[in-house]
């Protein structure tokens, strides 16, 4: 996991951050290549945001080494900063002003001259769906077009890196897939994506490769085929049933390793006929058959016990 | 802590007061009128009815007394107000700073933005003050402008410490500790309303140690025409207190939100 990747954006090696008693983030080694979108996938209080924190220089960590573009964080966040965009967990537009004020205000704050400026503004705007509310306050926007602002805002100094912290939490579908696309366009243009996730299909559908996270540490890392394969059988029958023992039984006895979560009955196997034809036999069970995807990992690494305050 | 903070006077602290600037631009209206109204009411009030029984006082006439006394006062109330409840909104519930600090700039540069800001403010109501007594007729003459930058350097002065009850404080309640044990009572004895040399001289020696009488002791001589006295003490208690504030509010912010 620590051999170093040719032109890595981000390179972290035993990074650390405590408060108090409570370890944050527990030593974690990661390199992020440049141009590639690059996930941390983790339950709440896994850390993630912690770790996009220090990449900002905007928490100091408690040990280890960063660097972000060769430059060592915190000590060059300055630097850093301005050739990163951010999009923080929640909004931050200030409601002070309105959809094009926000982005002439933050365009300021990166020394950005005033024509440039409005050209960018345009652009984004377009980029944002959000050219025809240009002159409306930010308080009168609905959720998702106040996020789309917040990314827009965030590519004002055209950034190399774009740091995401949970970018669709919150969102409709709709809306979520509008996301995704932009964020894809980016991407394909050359930038380097980091973005935190619970969502594993966002996580599936933008990420090359990714970490999964929990308790401050990093459980495995690499591409979500990959990890899916790494880590569990290429079929899912999930029986839609309270769990008990005899359902487990009948899983395990057509070859399949069962897990129980909740109101289902979870079945791993190679070969899901046997399981299959046994349930086709029994009346009134609902069932799902599907190849296994990175929640399966996401649960299988991150353990299925609902945790302290989640 | 590490270091000794010094105002960061860069482009970053200019993005910061232009902000806060324009959004004053949209609020116009009310924000004069606070300027103008407020203080034209206690000078017509004060000035005028108390001045009646007064008569003179420190060799001029109350109204002129009062006057170049709420100038100062003044700027040190606008610029305390700005520095906590309008510095708290930004910092906290509307978290502009966050954005803020996502972009190349830094606490440093943020509250160096705040303190002009501030003292901008408390310009805007020296000004105001100024024009007020203009009318009334208790300005001596033209060097009375010169109590401008003194009122800003004040704005600067009090908009520290502000922001330093800022990085403590928990909600806006918290100011009224502020107001009520450190603002109102330095208003009441710092020559505002009457001499300091009228208060038991063992207060007149603490008096000294508190930044407003220094400004009242610049402030008054310009309006109204009467000798300046130890011009550079005055201003290096009033710049003193303005640049240790800031080196702590620095200090303070930093560990409340870089975290």
């Amino acid at each position: 996991m620590t051999e170093p990747v040719n032109d890595a954006v981000v390179i972290a090696r035993g990074l650390k951050k405590n408060f108090g008693d409570y370890q944050a983030v527990a030593g974690v080694d990661f390199d992020i290549p440049r141009g590639r979108c690059f996930g941390f996938l983790g339950p709440n209080g896994a850390g993630k945001t912690t770790t996009l924190r220090m990449l900002l220089g905007l928490t100091p960590s408690s040990a280890g080494e960063l660097s972000v573009f060769g430059l060592p964080v915190p000590e060059q966040a300055r630097a850093v900063r301005a050739r990163v965009g951010s999009v923080p967990q929640a909004d931050n537009l200030d409601p002070d002003f309105t959809v094009r004020e926000n982005l002439e205000i933050y365009a300021s704050y990166f020394g950005i001259g005033r024509k440039l400026a409005r050209e960018r503004i345009g652009r984004l705007l377009e980029f944002a769906a959000l050219t025809d509310r240009a002159d409306a306050k930010t308080d009168t926007l609905s959720g998702g077009m106040q996020r789309r602002l917040t990314i827009a805002r965030s590519l004002i100094n055209d950034p190399e890196l774009v740091v995401l912290d949970e970018p669709t939490t919150g969102l409709d579908p709709q809306v979520r897939h509008l996301i995704w696309g932009r964020l894809a366009e980016l991407r394909s243009q050359g930038t380097t994506l980091i973005l935190t996730t619970h969502y594993m299909e966002e996580a599936e559908r933008l990420c090359d490769e990714l970490v999964v996270m929990d308790h401050g540490r990093i459980l495995d890392q690499g591409a979500p085929a990959a990890l899916v394969r790494r880590h569990v059988e290429p079929e899912v029958i999930e029986i839609r049933a309270v769990p008990n023992d005899e359902l487990e039984r009948l899983g395990q006895a057509s070859g399949c390793r069962v897990e129980r979560l909740g109101t289902s009955l979870y079945c791993y196997t190679h070969d899901p006929a046997p399981l299959l034809g046994k349930l086709r036999e029994q009346s009134g069970l609902t069932f799902l058959h599907r190849p296994a995807d990175l929640e399966d990992v996401f649960l299988k690494l991150t353990g299925r016990d609902l945790r302290k305050g989640a | 802590m590490k270091g000794i903070y010094l105002p960061r006077l860069g482009p970053g602290a200019f993005a910061v007061w232009r902000r806060n600037v324009l959004v004053w631009r949209k609020l116009i209206g009310p924000a004069l009128l606070m300027n103008f109204g407020e203080p034209a009411l206690y000078l017509l009030g004060l000035g005028f009815g108390l001045g009646h029984f007064v008569g003179d006082m420190g060799g001029m006439s109350y109204l002129a007394f009062l006057a170049s006394g709420i100038i100062a006062s003044s700027a040190m109330t606008t610029s305390s107000f700005e520095g906590m409840y309008s510095v708290f909104t930004r910092m906290v519930p509307q978290r502009t700073y966050e954005a803020i600090l996502a972009t190349p700039l830094e606490v440093d540069d943020i509250l160096a933005g705040e303190m002009l800001w501030c003292a901008t403010k408390s310009l805007f109501s020296g000004i105001a003050i100024l024009i007020v007594a203009l009318l009334l007729g208790v300005v001596a003459d033209w060097q009375a402008l010169w109590v401008l930058p003194v009122v800003f350097l004040i704005g600067l002065t009090f908009a520290g410490p502000a922001i330093v009850m800022t990085a403590f404080a928990k909600g806006y309640d918290f100011f009224n500790y502020y107001f009520v044990l450190a603002v109102t009572p330095m208003m009441l004895v710092s020559g505002v309303f009457y001499p300091i040399d009228t208060l038991p001289p063992l207060m007149q020696t603490m008096v000294q140690l508190l930044p407003l009488p220094h400004a009242i002791e610049l402030v008054r001589p310009l309006v109204t025409g009467t000798p300046l006295t130890q011009v550079p003490l005055h201003l290096a208690v009033l710049l003193g207190y303005a640049l240790v504030s800031y080196h702590f509010a620095v200090y303070l912010v930093r560990r409340r939100l870089l975290v």
